[in-house]
């Protein structure tokens, strides 16, 4: 699996991504700067990580999501091509119109840095085919702006597609309530696109893939994306 | 062109500047100094920069070890960690600009703290804080905790560095001057390190970050008050921070440095530009020469004086390698920095500063530095406290009682409200989460790691500064060994009172000489520090706090151990001495409503004594947790690994001849809880007697309740609750007082 890291000035866990990708895959990702137009040819997976771009002193992910190299991220995708979101990359996602939606502050107002227990939703999909249908896994979050929110039509074909991938939960897998870390509408931290080769998602299970560092149940994602079929165009 | 105001004696004593230092500059430079030299003295020689109280005691800190690279005097201490890599670290106050604008305050002292970091060419891979607020029922308490927490949040989440640990505490002595310490640390090649030693003769002095506006301009503002027209264009004095600017400025700092562009490099912290430059000339012996018409500034209209004493934050001066110039300024391109040649070195050992044609300045670049005045401040040693026996003290109520109502107190409680809003998890390194004794966060791939702690008991320093600058000490050597970490070195940040009371200052010397008597004992050097003074408001000082920020290391993350009891059924083991010492305790403040007595005495040879054997245990691999005992005694540190864990607890009575709440609570030094399989505890034990260190099994984990002797047990639900709910609570508004 060939990844493709993006970097805008402002994202800061590049290096997290990279060590997860690496160690499921074997090889290590490319780091594309934002000012390159052009993907690396052969690139399979397309990862836009975690951080502060441009310090979202205006909507998180607003000026990104506008970067010219968002052009050939979206031709990717159209392309079949894997594209995953995570936290700034998710709410970078939406702004660049692959995913719907928009992540408003958290309900608290407050930045939210804890373990949270996510329930997959499906694992027929190239991000999740290492889990269990239903299956809670343990990662984390760290985000001041995650509360997910779309329209209620849209909200109603995402449900009504099976497009959520994961839901905030407690250990026991049970929804709502304190598990919700941030205001999410029906508790959903993470969306596929409609062709599901667009995954975003505000937890981190780049960092639980070592026992040491409290688990390792955010393995599965990139061990999936790894099994999955490649699919660059 | 505006003129400038003439230097009067008035214009002189608003610049903080007594008379006789006046004297002091008229000597040194043979007439009166301009307007913008004025402001210059008056940043370079007040008691931030010159630490001209602290100077002389400072001196006698023990700073040296084997594996200290860089000790006091540059932006930050540097210690090998072996494998050719360094570890540089620093704490520093931002304690008056957080009291007047908690976020930006509190969010700016850890950018700049950062800046020191990166600017000796290490990463930062951790952060951790110091906090001290006013009593909870002060109107401004609530505002303040969550203006600083928010801040310290804001600055460290976006720059990308994990805050893994700190400590916070409230007393009313903090109501009008809070603490706000921040602590950075990093990693370095350890021959890679930069300094802010400038050489060679006619090189550009390159200006990278930030463009330079009126904010933060200290003292200026009354003085400028008086001839500025529009009052307009005052500004506060507290800066804003940027962290993506700073975020920008590590990645291009690091870039640079790693393509071999720079000679000398130094962040304009403190002073601005003044420091940053004199800095750089007065450490190479040379002069510098700036043209503030090349500086890149926010707004026009600046004037000298404003461009030289501005504080805006993130930015950097450095003197480039000639041949690397181009390469350098490809770099500040791609991150979108704005730089400029402000100036050059000279061989005048001047420093002189033109603006629109006119010299503002022309003084002796090295007299700036080495001829700021040196106080030797009177000072009287505090009285010592009688020392209060369990015997003396009527317990008010049940151990149990006792026990819920401590670890639901303000200085007690569970700090998650705090640290759920540090992302401290960002890099994937925190083996050891805050909560616990120390963080302990892997370097790189590892295997090894760094252990981090800030710690210090103010109410011990107020009672006895010398025991209590000891314990400060001790207990941050503690709480690395409790990880299983070898304690390394130290970073202090001594905040106190005014050093022209007598007893102001012979705290500040008291507390100093139990520091440098523990360093010593310890083999912990001081390697860096910052001395905060003037924390008084309306004549009430603070209490006397020397925070110490403590960094060990381990050769293996994977040995380290946390506090959280690992499994029910296990052996629990009491390592020290126990006497049953009520003086100064969290127990008689909190549930006797006494702030009396002599604080515990640290015996430094048994600190080292128990402190190894501890380490040794835990290394050899049978040790499953260990917690450190400090405030709140046996009690609140066995709850404190219950509750971690959710795993309870039964413990045996303590000795018959000593009053319960002198056992469960008394504050005796050197002391360890430690678990393992009940069939290592043999093991364990004569190894400690072998060293002669007294430890004793007192109890088993297990079971949902904790069981103290023939206590009520108390089930850990309510525990939990206890500790968790205050916090948060109060922040809501719900509770104000304990």
């Amino acid at each position: 699996m060939r990844a493709a890291v993006l970097l805008f000035p402002g994202l800061n866990r590049e290096s997290d991504v990279m060590r997860a990708l690496e160690m499921a895959s074997g090889v290590k990702p490319t780091l594309v700067w934002h000012a390159e137009t052009d993907l690396p040819a052969g690139t399979d997976l397309v990862v836009v990580p975690g951080g502060f771009s441009y310090g979202d002193y205006l909507r998180c992910g607003a000026i990104a999501g506008r970067a010219n190299i968002m052009d050939s991220v979206r031709r990717h995708a159209e392309r079949g091509g894997l594209v995953l979101g995570i936290c700034n990359g998710f709410q970078i996602l939406c702004e660049s119109g692959l995913l719907p939606g928009v992540l408003m502050r958290n309900k608290d107002l407050k930045f939210v840095c804890r373990m949270q227990h996510l329930r997959v939703e499906r694992n027929d999909t190239a991000f999740a085919n290492q889990y269990a249908k239903g299956q809670v896994i343990k990662v984390c979050v760290a985000h001041g702006e995650g509360n997910y929110v779309v329209d209620a039509e849209t909200l109603d074909r995402l449900e009504g597609e099976g497009r959520v991938a994961f839901r905030y939960c407690d250990s026991q897998g049970v929804v709502g309530g304190e598990a919700n870390c941030n205001g999410s509408v029906n508790d959903i931290a993470g969306v596929y696109s409609s062709r599901f080769n667009v995954l975003g998602m505000m937890p981190h299970p780049e960092n639980l893939i070592e026992r040491i560092m409290g688990g390792v149940d955010g393995r599965g994602l990139f061990d999936s994306l790894v099994k999955a079929p490649a699919r660059a165009a | 062109m505006r003129s400038e105001p003439k230097v009067t004696p008035e214009l002189v004593a608003e610049h903080g500047l007594k008379p006789d230092e006046h004297q002091r500059i008229l000597k040194l430079i043979g007439r009166e100094p301009t307007f913008t030299e004025l402001g210059i003295f008056s940043a370079m020689w007040n008691e931030h920069c010159s630490y001209k109280s602290s100077r002389l005691h400072l001196r006698k800190l023990p700073t040296k070890a084997p594996w200290v690279i860089q000790g006091p005097g540059e932006n930050a201490g540097v210690i090998d960690i072996g494998d050719g890599d360094a570890c540089v670290f620093k704490m520093e106050s931002h304690n008056h600009p957080s009291f007047i604008e908690p976020y930006q305050g509190a969010a700016t002292g850890v950018g700049g703290i950062l800046r020191d970091v990166f600017t000796m060419g290490a990463r930062p891979i951790a952060c951790l804080n110091l906090l001290r607020f006013g009593s909870p029922d002060h109107p401004k308490t609530r505002h303040l905790v969550s203006g600083v927490v928010a801040g310290i949040g804001g600055y460290g989440n976006s720059f990308g560095v994990p805050t893994v640990g700190g400590s916070v505490n409230f007393h009313t002595r903090y109501d009008g001057n809070i603490l706000v310490n921040a602590m950075a640390v990093g990693i370095a090649k350890a021959d890679e390190i930069f300094y802010a030693k400038a050489t060679g003769i006619g090189r550009p002095i390159v200006y990278l970050g930030s463009k330079t506006g009126r904010d933060g301009i200290h003292g200026a503002t009354m003085a400028s008050a008086a001839f500025e027209a529009d009052a307009e264009e005052k500004r506060p004095t507290v800066q804003v921070g940027d962290p993506f600017s700073e975020k920008l400025l590590l990645e291009a700092c690091l870039e640079i440095m790693a393509k071999g562009c720079v000679i000398a490099i130094q962040d304009m912290g403190a002073a601005g530009l003044t420091s940053s430059a004199v800095e750089m000339g007065a450490k190479g012996d040379l002069g510098i020469e700036l043209d503030l018409d090349k500086v890149p500034c926010r707004e026009t209209g600046m004037t000298a004086y404003e461009m030289m004493l501005s504080e805006s934050q993130e930015r950097m001066l450095m003197v480039l390698r000639p041949e690397k110039e181009a390469e350098a300024e490809a770099v500040f391109q791609k991150w979108g920095l704005d730089f400029a040649i402000i100036g050059r070195t000279t061989d005048t050992l001047r420093f002189v500063v033109k603006h629109q044609g006119e010299v503002k300045v022309d003084l002796p670049i090295k007299e700036l530095g080495d001829e700021a005045p040196i106080y030797v401040r009177p000072h009287v040693p505090t009285a010592p406290k009688p020392v209060v026996t369990a015997q003396d003290v009527a317990p008010p109520c049940s151990v149990a009682d006792a026990l819920l109502q401590l670890i639901g107190s303000p200085d007690l409680c569970s700090k998650r409200w705090v640290w759920e809003q540090y992302d401290h998890l960002i890099l994937g390194n925190t083996v050891q989460r805050p909560g616990g004794d120390a963080a302990v966060v892997r370097v790189g791939d590892g295997p090894k790691g760094l252990a981090l702690t800030t710690d210090v008991t103010q109410r011990y320093c107020e009672a006895d500064p010398v025991q209590g600058g000891r314990q400060a000490v001790a207990e941050a050597w503690r709480n690395i060994t409790a990880t299983g970490a070898t304690p390394l070195a130290l970073t202090d940040n001594l905040n106190f009172g005014n050093p022209e009371r007598p007893e102001i200052m012979g705290q500040f010397v008291g507390c100093l000489q139990g520091i440098g008597e523990a360093a010593s004992a310890l083999d912990f050097p001081i390697v860096s520090g910052n001395v905060s003074l003037y924390n008084e408001t309306q004549g009430r000082g603070i209490l006397p706090t020397p925070s110490i920020g403590g960094v060990g290391l381990i050769d293996d993350v994977g040995k380290s151990v946390g506090v959280a009891f690992a499994a029910a059924g296990e052996a629990i083991v009491l390592v020290g001495e126990s006497r049953g010492w009520l003086g100064q305790s969290v127990y008689l403040a909190q549930t006797c409503g006494r702030e009396d007595g002599a604080p515990p005495p640290v015996d430094l040879a048994c600190e080292r004594r128990n402190g190894d054997a501890v380490r040794a245990a835990i290394l050899k691999g049978a040790v499953t947790a260990c917690h450190d005992l400090s405030d709140g005694g046996l009690a609140v540190a066995l709850a404190e690994m219950a509750m971690a864990a959710g795993v309870g607890a039964q413990i045996a009575d303590g000795p018959a001849d000593m009053p319960a709440h002198g056992w469960w609570f008394g504050e005796d030094q050197a002391r360890y809880i430690l678990t393992c399989r009940k069939a290592d505890a043999p093991s364990i034990l004569s190894a400690f007697a072998a060293a002669g260190v007294p430890a004793a099994a007192i109890g088993e984990t297990g079971g949902d309740a904790l069981r103290l002797g023939a206590e009520r047990p108390i089930s850990l639900l309510d525990l939990s609750k206890a500790h968790e709910n205050w916090l948060p609570d109060y922040m809501r508004g719900k509770s104000s007082a304990t």
